[in-house]
Order: C-alpha cells, then sequence, then structure tokens
C-alpha cells in the first residue's frame, strides 16, 4: 500500500539473556509459552505485522501483558526490537543511529503517557515547551508555539500552574499539549486516558476526535479497553500474547472475529452501540407518487409486505401508504396522494440503532433510512435490529444494502 | 598457625612512601590551595563583626526555614560568644564549609557518573563501604604524611570520611527519577546531557541536599579527630579539656559543637526544599 505511513514488519521483543536466539526459535515455529518453560525468555512482541495508513486511529488494543505497550515503544524505539522493521515514511527506525532516531523523535513522533509523565518541578507551559527546548527553537517562538498548543486542549489560563495542582483529565490534556506542540506527523498514546475516570475518560476521547478531525495525524492508540478501541478507532489490531491476532475496522472485528478469542472477548460488546442503521437496513420497496393504487396493491402483494414508502423521481421520500388505505383507496378511486401518509419515523445512515429503539418500538411501519437530501436509502424492521444484535452476521450481510 | 603474616601493613607503609616520594609537589599544590581557601573563609567570617555575623546567620535561616529555628540560631550562637569560644567556632565554621565545598566538588560528579553507569557503581559501592567503614583515625596517619599537620590534614580526614553520603544519594537521587519522566525525556529527542540538567538533576535535588546534610553532619563529626592533627578550632578545646581532664571546659566547647551542629542541620536540610518552591 502506498499510503502507509508506518509500516511494521515482523517486529519481535525478546526479553532475555540471548534475545537472538529466542528469535531463532520462534522461527523455528516455537510458542512464547515453550520458549519460557526452555529458555527462561520471555517473548514480548512475536512478529507483529501491519500498516498505518495516514491520519488514521489506528488503536492497538489487548489485554495487560499482551505486549501492546512493548509494541508501541518499539515505533519510536524506547524499546530497540530484537528483530523485523518498523518503517516510517519508508524509513527504517530500527537502524537509525542515536543522532537520527533524536532528530526523529523531536520532529516526526510524540508520545502520551498513560500516568501523564509529566515533569513536576516545571510548569504547564514549561512542560509543554519541552519538545521544543530539547530541539533548540528559538525561545519566542516555543514560548507561541506551546500557548497555541495549550490553547487547543482547553488548558487557557493555566500556563502557570504545576501538574500537582491540576486534575488527572487537565494534566493528560498537558501531556497532549507537549506532544502537539513539536507538530508531529505521528501521536503515539500509550493507554492515555486509562488512568482517568470513567465519565472524564469519555470526553477526552471526543475531545480527540474532535481534534484529529482539525488536525489530521496519524494515531497509534493503545488501550485495553475495547469500548474505547471501538469508540475512537478508524482500525484495531488486537494483541494476545504479543501476537497480532486481528486487524479490521471495528465492525469487521465484532462481525468477523477471526478467531476463539477475538470472539469471546468482543460477546460482551453492546453492539447496538456500534452498529448503524446502514447496517441492519433493507432494500426498501417504493413506489412513484404519480403511479396507480392498483400498482401499488400489486407491488405490496408480491413482495409479501402491507406498506410501501412513497418517493418522487429523485427517490426523495414524500410519504408511506398501507395496504389496508390502498384497497379502500381502490374502492372508492382515490389517488395515492390522496390516502399517503406524511408523518414518517426517518433516521441517517449513521444512527447507532442504541438511538433508533423507541423508534424501532412505536413505529407501525418499518423506518425509513434517509441521507442528507431525504432520499430513501433503505428500511429498518424490527426483525433486523433483534436480528443484528443477537449478532447475526449471515442476516446482516445478506441485507446490505450498497 | 605455620602460614606467615601477610605483611600488608609494610606494603601500605611502602605504597605510601611512594607516593610520599613521587607525588610530594601535587601534595605541595594541595596543601597550599585548600589552607589558602581555609584561610579565606576565616578571615572573612572573623572580619566580620560576631554581632553582625549572628544577625547574618540568623537571617539567613529565616529565609530558608521557620522563625522558631532562626530564633535558636541566634540565641544559640549568641550563647557560643558568651562562653568565650566564638574563634574556635569560626575555625571550625570553616573546616566544616572546607570539607563540605570540596565533597560536593568531587562527591556530586562522582554521584552523576555511577548514576549513569552501573559498572562504575559496581566498582564505588565497596570503595565508599571501605571509605566509611574505615576507622577514621587512620586517614590521619597518611594526611599528616602528605599534607603536614594543621586544618589541611584535618579536611582531607573529614573529605574522605564525609564524601560518601553525598555521592550515595546522589546517584540514588538520580536513579530513583521516576521510569516514565526518563521515557518522557527519550521520547521527545533529549540527549543524555539535557535529560541530566532538565529533569534528572531538578527532581534528585531534594535527594542530593539531603547527602549534602549528611555530609555536613559527618565533617562535624571529624572535628575533634582533627584536633589531634593540630587542627584549630572546637575540637581543639574539647581535646584539651580531655588532655587536662577539664569537664566544664569540655561540656562547654562540646555544647559549642552541638549548637553549630543543629544550626548547620537545620540549614542545610532546609535550603533544598527552598529550591523545590
Amino acid at each position: 500500500m502506498s499510503d502507509a505511513k508506518i509500516e511494521v514488519r515482523n517486529v519481535t521483543k525478546v526479553f532475555g539473556k540471548a534475545p537472538q536466539h529466542g528469535v531463532k526459535l520462534l522461527n523455528e515455529g516455537m510458542t512464547k509459552k515453550q520458549i519460557l518453560e526452555k529458555t527462561g525468555m520471555t517473548v514480548g512482541v512475536n512478529k507483529a505485522s501491519f500498516e498505518v495508513k495516514a491520519g488514521e486511529i489506528f488503536v492497538i488494543m489487548g489485554l495487560s501483558g499482551s505486549g501492546k505497550s512493548t509494541l508501541v515503544r518499539m515505533f519510536n524505539r524506547l524499546i530497540d526490537p530484537t528483530d523485523g522493521q518498523v518503517l516510517i515514511d519508508g524509513q527504517d527506525i530500527v537502524k537509525m543511529k542515536p543522532n537520527e532516531l533524536r532528530e526523529v523523535r523531536r520532529s516526526k513522533i510524540s508520545m502520551v503517557f498513560q500516568r501523564f509523565a509529566l515533569f513536576p518541578h516545571r510548569t504547564v507551559l514549561s512542560n509543554t515547551e519541552y519538545g521544543l527546548e530539547v530541539k533548540g527553537a528559538d525561545k519566542k517562538k516555543q514560548r507561541e508555539k506551546a500557548i497555541e498548543s495549550l490553547k487547543l486542549v482547553g488548558l487557557e489560563g493555566y500556563e502557570n500552574s504545576y501538574p500537582s495542582e491540576l486534575s488527572g483529565g487537565m494534566q493528560q490534556r498537558v501531556g497532549l499539549a507537549r506532544a502537539l506542540a513539536n507538530d508531529p506527523d505521528v501521536l503515539l498514546m500509550d493507554e492515555a486516558f486509562s488512568a482517568l475516570d470513567p465519565l472524564i475518560r469519555k470526553d477526552m476521547q471526543n475531545e480527540l476526535l474532535e481534534l484529529q478531525e482539525k488536525m489530521e495525524k496519524t494515531i497509534i492508540f493503545i488501550t485495553h479497553d475495547l469500548d474505547e478501541a471501538l469508540r475512537i478507532g478508524d482500525r484495531i489490531a488486537l494483541m494476545k500474547d504479543g501476537s497480532i491476532v486481528q486487524v479490521g475496522t471495528p465492525e469487521e472485528i465484532l462481525m468477523n472475529p477471526a478467531n476463539d478469542y477475538v470472539e469471546r472477548f468482543v460477546e460482551d460488546v453492546d453492539l447496538s452501540k456500534v452498529l448503524t442503521a446502514a447496517h441492519v437496513m433493507k432494500r426498501p420497496e417504493v413506489i412513484h407518487s404519480d403511479r396507480g393504487v392498483r400498482v401499488a396493491l400489486q407491488i405490496m402483494k408480491d413482495a409479501k409486505i402491507s406498506s410501501l414508502y412513497v418517493v418522487d423521481k429523485k427517490q426523495v421520500l414524500v410519504g408511506a401508504i398501507t395496504a389496508e388505505d390502498a384497497s379502500d383507496a381502490l374502492k372508492s378511486g382515490k389517488t395515492i396522494k390522496d390516502i399517503m401518509v406524511h408523518d414518517i419515523q426517518t433516521v441517517t445512515p449513521d444512527t447507532l440503532i442504541a438511538d433508533m429503539f423507541e423508534q424501532v418500538a412505536t413505529a407501525s411501519l418499518p423506518i425509513a433510512v434517509v441521507d442528507e437530501q431525504n432520499r430513501l436509502k433503505g428500511i429498518v424492521v424490527r426483525g433486523a435490529v433483534l436480528a443484528a444484535l443477537a449478532g447475526d452476521d449471515i442476516q446482516l450481510n445478506g441485507n446490505e444494502v450498497k | 598457625m605455620s602460614i606467615p603474616k601477610i605483611p600488608l601493613g609494610d606494603w601500605v607503609d611502602t605504597f605510601v612512601d611512594l607516593l610520599q616520594d613521587k607525588l610530594e609537589p601535587f601534595f605541595d599544590l594541595i596543601t597550599d590551595g585548600i589552607g589558602g581557601f581555609v584561610e579565606f573563609i576565616v578571615w572573612i567570617l572573623s572580619s566580620i563583626p560576631p554581632a553582625l555575623l549572628i544577625i547574618i546567620f540568623a537571617a539567613i535561616t529565616l529565609w530558608v526555614s521557620k522563625w522558631t529555628n532562626a530564633l535558636f540560631t541566634a540565641i544559640g550562637l549568641l550563647l557560643i560568644y558568651n562562653l568565650g569560644y566564638w574563634d574556635g567556632t569560626i575555625d571550625t565554621l570553616a573546616l566544616v564549609l572546607t570539607s563540605v565545598v570540596i565533597s560536593i566538588i568531587i562527591g556530586v560528579p562522582i554521584g552523576i557518573w555511577i548514576s549513569q553507569n552501573d559498572t562504575a557503581k559496581n566498582i564505588m559501592t565497596p570503595i565508599l563501604d571501605f571509605m566509611q567503614t574505615m576507622p577514621a583515625f587512620v586517614y590521619l596517619i597518611p594526611a599528616i604524611l602528605f599534607f603536614g599537620i594543621g586544618m589541611v590534614p584535618g579536611i582531607i580526614a573529614s573529605v574522605i570520611f564525609a564524601m560518601p553520603p553525598t555521592i550515595r544519594l546522589t546517584n540514588l537521587g538520580i536513579r530513583q527519577v521516576p521510569e516514565d519522566l526518563i521515557e518522557a525525556a527519550n521520547a521527545f529527542g533529549s540527549t543524555t546531557n539535557q535529560k541530566l540538567l532538565k529533569v534528572q538533576l531538578p527532581l534528585a535535588t531534594p535527594t542530593i541536599m539531603a547527602g549534602v546534610n549528611q555530609s555536613v553532619m559527618l565533617s562535624l563529626s571529624m572535628v575533634v579527630m582533627a584536633a589531634l592533627v593540630g587542627a584549630p578550632g572546637l575540637g581543639a578545646d574539647v581535646y584539651r579539656a580531655v588532655t587536662q581532664i577539664k569537664v566544664g571546659v569540655g561540656f562547654e566547647a562540646g555544647l559549642a559543637i552541638v549548637i553549630l551542629a543543629i544550626v548547620l542541620d537545620r540549614f542545610s536540610q532546609n535550603i533544598g526544599m527552598k529550591k523545590r518552591k
């Protein structure tokens, strides 16, 4: 892929006395457990390979001990990989000499830490300036950049406070501001929100997503929290015992787990907060408003349905008719326009299922899914919602509307 | 036992003779340097009128610490003056200050070095243990040979005895800087020196100051021993009292040392805290 910002190829980390020997054993097909039993060495990361596209939020998720923190530290070589390559913009980080690496750390990659890692003896402003300071940037420019960066994370007015005077959420904002001040392409976030309480965490997630809309950095986000991964990740890599188990979009991971481990991992996920109307809608049966009632009845009879949406020539939704009204109309000679119901429940394709429950429960007609121009894209019936929540992927894929 | 005695003592004698022979100009230089420094401090301290000096000390203590400590400083030093041990106190203060300054100048860089290098640390640790556990008296003998008698050999012996805490706690302070802060410093592309100056040393300062405080106390504990090689000061007064069995004088001079110890302790303990604010 040409748009890959970061390519990770076979990156392996073995901790112990003879790491290279450990790599050899891995290549011979031994497992992490066997190597630990035989040599006492720990395989931190086992041949991880994936690509991260420019401008995406790539989440690496796994339980503690799965090697995710080790993996992310090999991106800026806080930990040196035992084997493999990490290419950022085509440059191999692993082969870099100390001064080249320092240059990359100063200008291309910044990191946000789980426990914030703010310097307690420096003010908020001076913490934010740190990266620019070691880079040797001009004093005035340092200050401007740092202030701008603090403004971005909403910490104006706290420049002269010390980190210990701030709450956890605010401290992590400083951590984020410090990382952004260098204007890096790549942001490594190691469990950046894990130490925050749930409400603050959600706020920070939203703010990160908002910031990302403006900045379009390439973000590698480490987390052990599946909900967090699903919320913010454009793509997710799942790790277990040092290996990447599956890489994919949140939907792919949820709907097509690569193996039992992933399946067990995701089985408790609240699907209604991940799946959207677009996932469960099906192709609508429609009729143009200038057609006759008889045609409408025929369509309903053929499709074995009891209601029909009415659209104009541009597929814009104008109303709906029911079979009952239609057969009455046939007797009394009314047209579709006369019997059409205008009060219709609509949602957009990206509405979460969780936000549709009430409509689904009370609506007498299937719910119409429309785009911004009010064009009918599909309909959602009660059964499809229930099937999707049950994790019935056959049902889902069968009805996917393109 | 039929195994002949290992002539360890002879070897040490030979070694010391050799050093004395070959490095005499070097030792003379050190003697002159340190001697000059001490005399300079004594000259400054004695040229200030005692009353003014007491006010200055109290004011500094008030600045770095609580007013109660400042009050103690004023009363304590006035008592010393009243008892007639002012000159001895100034000599002792000069001896302690000089030892501590030398301890810091040599000890802090060594501490930094062994914090960066595990091999160096493994070599230094037993040497430091040796320096601290060897009876301090023993240092006096070569000190006399190399540096004659008077203030200088006393200072050298004090430095050897008092420097280890500064080295140890400098090392400890730097190593105790939390790992994630080191990672942060590295992740932003700091050089080793930037990391040391901007992160490690500032955060280690309170610990380093605790080491300096201990060095102050240890070198003060050496003043009586320094008197054995002819260093003037309160130690000499105590020593004289012991040889002449004068309990009263011994108590007075001893009390002066205690007062000086408390004053210096409060002062050096709080100076690190002050910096942190």
